[in-house]
Order: C-alpha cells, then sequence, then structure tokens
C-alpha cells in the first residue's frame, strides 16, 4: 500500500530510497517498472507511463529484481549474453562478466550459483542493455563486503557515464555512499528526502563532546553559546554541546575552555549519520 | 558535461562502458534467440528428454515387439507409431511446456522477462517455435524406430501436418492454462498424472473399443484421444480428412488458449 508518494529523479544521478521492510520501496519500484498499475495517482519515467507505454519503456530502462528471474537450468554467462541479445546496442558480455568477478560461474547453471553470484549475474542483467535508467532493488542483499564494493563501484561507473539509477536498500552506509538522494519511505509515503548531507544536517543535530574536570559551569558555557544549543554534563566530568555544530561553534567551545582553564580533553565533534537520522524518523521499534 | 565527466572519471573497463545507448534488437532476432534458449534449455534438461524422448521410443519399442496389449488387426506398430506420435506431442506441448513454464513463472523468469524489450506475444511465440522444433526431433527419430520395426505409413503428409499442429495448439493451450494458474509444484504434480492418465486411458498404446461403450464416448472427446485417432486413420487407414478429430482438437484449441489467455497470470 503506497499512497501519495512522490519521487523525482535527476538524469544521471543514484536515488536511493531508503525505508524499513514493508515500507512500500518494493511497490514503488515496481510501479516504476510497469509491473503494477497505480490506483490512482501519475507515474511517468523518462516521461512516459509505464504501464501504458511500456513497450516503449522497456529497451530504455534495465531492471534488477529482488530475486529470481533466470531460467533455473541456464548458464550464468548463457543468460547475460541472451539479455544482451535482446538489445540492439549491448556493451561487451566477456568484459561485464570480467569485471563482476563472474568468470567463474560462465558454465554454472543458474541454480547451483551462490547467492551473491545470482545477485551480480542479475545486477550484470540489468547494464547490459546500456540502459538510460536502471532500477535496482536491493542489490547488495546478501552480498560479502568485496561484493558489495563490486556493486557500488559499479553504480558509481554507472553514474559517471551517465545512466540514472534508482536502488532500494535498507542499508544506510549504502545509501549515505551511493546516494545523490535519498528518500526516506516509510508505510508507503515518502517523510524525508534530501542529499545525504542535508538529511543528516536536517533531521537530526550534531554533537560536541569533550572530557574536562567535573563539575564545570554548563550554564556559564551556555551563555556563551547562540540560542539553539544545549550543553550539559553527561556524567561527571564528560560533557556535550549539541545544536548546528560550525567551526564557529567549536571555536566558542574552546575559547570558553581557555577562559575557564580548562584542557578539552577527547574532544570530538559526533555528525549524526544517515542512521541517526532514518532511526530518529521511522523509530526505533522492530517492525514485522 | 556528462561525456566530459565519463571520460575523466572513468575507472576502468573503457570511458563510457555504459554511457546509454538503448534499444531493442530487431523483433525477429529476438525471438529466434528465445526460442534457441527455450530449445537447448529443454533439450539439457534429464527430466524432460526421459519424458518426451525415452518413454515415447521405448513405449513404441516395446509394446511393438511384446505382444503385451491387443491392438486389434494388423500389426501392432501401424496402431502404436500413430497413436506415440500424438504421445509425443503431449509430452512437449502440455506436459513438457506446463511445467517447464510453471517454474519459470516461480522463479520470475516470465516477471523478469516481461521488463525486457521482448513483448509477451513475441515470448509466447518463442515458447511455440522450441515446442514445434522439439517435436520435430521427437517425430523424425519416432518415425525412423517405426519404420525400423516395420512401420508403413500411409495418407497425406498435410493432413498428418495439420492434426499435429492443431493437437499442439490445444495441448499447449491447457498446458500454459495450468502452469499460469497453479503453483508450480501442483503443475509438476498434475501435468504429470494427466501425462500418464491420457497415455492408457487416450488410445495412445490401448484401443479405445476395450473400454465400455460409455467411457469410450466420453474417451473419445479427449484431445489425446481425438489425435491419436485422426492420426490412426490417416497414416493407418489412409483416410483423406478426419474431420470429426480435427473438430474435437480445434474446440479443444480455442477453449486451452481462450482460458490461457485470459487466466494466466504472470508473476
Amino acid at each position: 500500500m503506497v499512497d501519495g508518494l512522490t519521487l523525482s529523479v535527476a538524469h544521471g544521478s543514484v536515488t536511493a530510497v531508503l525505508g524499513p521492510n514493508g515500507a512500500g520501496k518494493t511497490t514503488t519500484i515496481e510501479t516504476c517498472e510497469g509491473y503494477r498499475r497505480p490506483d490512482a495517482g501519475s507515474v511517468r519515467v523518462l516521461g512516459l507511463d509505464p504501464w501504458a507505454d511500456a513497450a516503449r519503456l522497456r529497451p530504455r530502462v534495465g531492471v534488477m529484481l529482488q530475486s529470481g528471474g533466470v531460467y533455473p537450468g541456464a548458464r550464468g554467462a548463457e543468460m547475460l549474453r541472451h539479455t544482451a541479445s535482446l538489445h540492439a546496442h549491448p556493451v561487451d558480455v566477456d568484459a561485464l562478466i570480467e569485471r563482476l568477478g563472474l568468470g567463474s560461474c560462465g558454465r554454472t547453471v543458474y541454480r547451483r550459483l551462490s547467492g551473491g553470484q545470482q545477485q551480480r549475474l542479475a545486477l550484470a542483467m540489468a547494464v547490459v542493455g546500456r540502459p538510460e535508467l536502471v532500477f535496482l532493488d536491493e542489490p547488495t542483499a546478501g552480498l560479502d563486503p568485496q561484493a558489495r564494493r563490486a556493486t557500488w563501484d559499479l553504480v558509481g561507473e554507472l553514474r559517471a557515464d551517465g545512466v540514472s539509477v534508482i536502488l532500494t536498500t535498507h542499508h544506510m552506509d549504502e545509501a549515505e555512499q551511493l546516494a545523490d538522494r535519498v528518500h526516506i519511505v516509510e508505510a508507503g509515503k515518502v517523510i524525508a528526502s534530501g542529499s545525504p548531507e542535508e538529511l543528516c544536517r536536517g533531521g537530526a543535530e550534531n554533537s560536541l563532546r569533550f572530557s574536562g574536570r567535573p563539575g564545570l559551569d554548563v550554564a556559564s558555557l551556555l551563555t556563551a553559546l547562540p540560542a539553539e544549543c544545549t550543553a550539559v554534563e553527561l556524567a561527571p566530568g564528560s560533557y556535550r554541546v549539541t545544536g548546528n555544530v560550525t567551526p564557529q561553534l567549536l571555536a566558542t567551545v574552546t575559547s570558553w575552555c581557555a577562559q575557564h582553564g580548562v584542557l578539552p580533553d577527547r574532544l570530538s565533534v559526533e555528525r549524526h549519520t544517515l542512521e541517526d537520522v532514518f532511526l530518529e524518523l521511522t523509530g526505533k521499534e522492530l517492525r514485522a | 558535461m556528462r561525456a566530459e565527466t565519463a571520460e575523466t572519471t572513468e575507472p576502468d573497463g573503457g570511458p563510457g562502458t555504459f554511457a546509454p545507448r538503448p534499444g531493442a534488437a530487431p523483433l525477429g532476432r529476438m525471438i529466434r534467440a528465445q526460442a534457441a534458449l527455450e530449445t537447448r534449455l529443454l533439450l539439457r534438461n534429464g527430466e524432460q528428454l526421459l519424458l518426451i524422448i525415452v518413454i515415447p521410443t521405448l513405449l513404441l519399442t516395446l509394446f511393438s515387439s511384446v505382444d503385451v496389449v491387443d491392438t486389434g488387426d494388423g500389426d501392432a506398430v501401424d496402431f502404436l507409431a500413430p497413436g506415440v506420435l500424438a504421445l509425443a506431442v503431449l509430452s512437449t506441448a502440455f506436459t513438457g511446456q506446463a511445467i517447464a513454464t510453471g517454474f519459470e513463472r516461480r522463479y520470475g523468469v516470465l516477471k523478469r522477462l516481461g521488463a525486457s524489450p521482448l513483448p509477451r506475444w513475441g515470448l509466447m511465440t518463442a515458447k511455440t517455435c522450441a515446442v514445434l522444433v522439439t517435436e520435430v526431433l521427437q517425430i523424425a527419430l519416432l518415425t525412423a524406430v517405426a519404420l525400423a520395426l516395420g512401420w508403413s505409413p500411409h495418407g497425406n503428409p498435410a493432413t498428418v501436418a495439420l492434426l499435429l499442429l492443431l493437437g499442439t495448439a490445444a495441448f499447449s493451450g491447457l498446458g500454459l492454462l495450468m502452469a499460469g494458474t497453479l503453483k508450480a509444484e501442483v503443475t509438476l504434480a498434475a501435468a504429470n498424472l494427466v501425462f500418464l492418465l491420457l497415455l492408457f486411458g487416450g488410445g495412445v498404446i490401448v484401443p479405445l473399443s476395450k473400454f465400455p461403450g460409455g467411457v469410450e464416448a466420453v474417451l473419445h472427446l479427449l484431445p489425446v484421444a481425438a489425435l491419436s485417432d485422426g492420426l490412426r486413420d490417416v497414416l493407418r487407414d489412409g483416410a483423406r480428412v478426419p474431420w470429426s478429430d480435427l473438430g474435437v482438437l480445434a474446440a479443444w484449441a480455442v477453449l486451452g488458449l481462450g482460458a490461457a489467455g485470459r487466466l494466466f497470470r504472470w508473476e
């Protein structure tokens, strides 16, 4: 169930749709891919209606499903070569196989490939036709760190070559690494959109921590700080300042410390990660 | 601007490897590629080969050489060869196609192909081509075996071809109806069961005249009975055009393909 979800995607950019399980990520992607017909509202992909203009849209779009999509008895290279043969100007299949480390699975039938190999084959099938736009539904689910890195590199390369990429993920670090824009989806609605930096800056406040002698006059520190900031002694001798942490704020804190003869030990600036933002927005409780 | 970025930041694989250049391959090439892939997959599958090659060949050889079933007057092979040809069409167009398509649906193959430039009707055309190519191979093999066993066929080859094509259409419709509506495991079990039942009750190796009158009349309406009966009329008895059998097959083809067209679910 997806409701009032608005996404717009710039050409040649990477867009991540982030959300907990069941938030409507796959439903949204599949509506864009033309698998589902929206009950209401409109979807335009590359200026076309994915349902009504499916025949014109399909050659321009690459699709990686969340799982499956390959004949269980087809060999890896055979399936990729076949997918390439459905397109007018495919990329070089052997080079792509090499590129994704699929060389060893060329002769192996799909059902005997490991989960990671199956994922990479599906990714290769999505990009082999030189599409303008690629949909990747959880492209790194179940991949080991190396394969995950290889997938990230490929997404970066697609972007550099001017291909637009829309991917779903529930890995925050993935969205942070790859995406130009992130849409956080929950219960079928976009609850936050922006670049990873904007989201980190906007949603949650950053903080600055330091240690000093216990019992410093926090109220005095607070008067030196901009109005929206807070300062607390979390534990004896451990202090936290929250607010919009700018170089100016850092200078204010250190000069206050200097005035009070305090050496701010273990001084650190903590920027909120997308994960913090995500948990803040979608709630920390686990959901089914 | 975009091209510049591609040229300067490309890490490996040459600049602009993935620079968009979308487009569908020519339709004929897509269908040929799809048909070739499906035929290869079918001929590489051990269980399928057992069903479509080994079983019909064994039945033909065994029952022609050993007098197990009373096949009426004349040489047993003249009765059996048309029946086994009908069985071959049944095994490929119905059983094999139903099972393969059922699992393709289950594993998202049909869904993924739905996002490719190959239109759905192109996919179905390719499937039909793969079935027909397989049938040609089966018929060539079974004809050679039957001739070696002393078969002397009669009749007009064009009429035989028409019967085989209508039979293929009827079985394909029913097979796809099953594959597109039932779960893959259910299709697997049901398609094999139907194959076995039709093998004995469809006039393939046991003459329908062995069944009680009322049952026989009903069995005559089965597509495999119409196909083996029609083929026997032409190939053994030299009949010109077995209209009633053609009519039964055409009716099944319209029903099966019509229902499959309406009810087939791709996911």
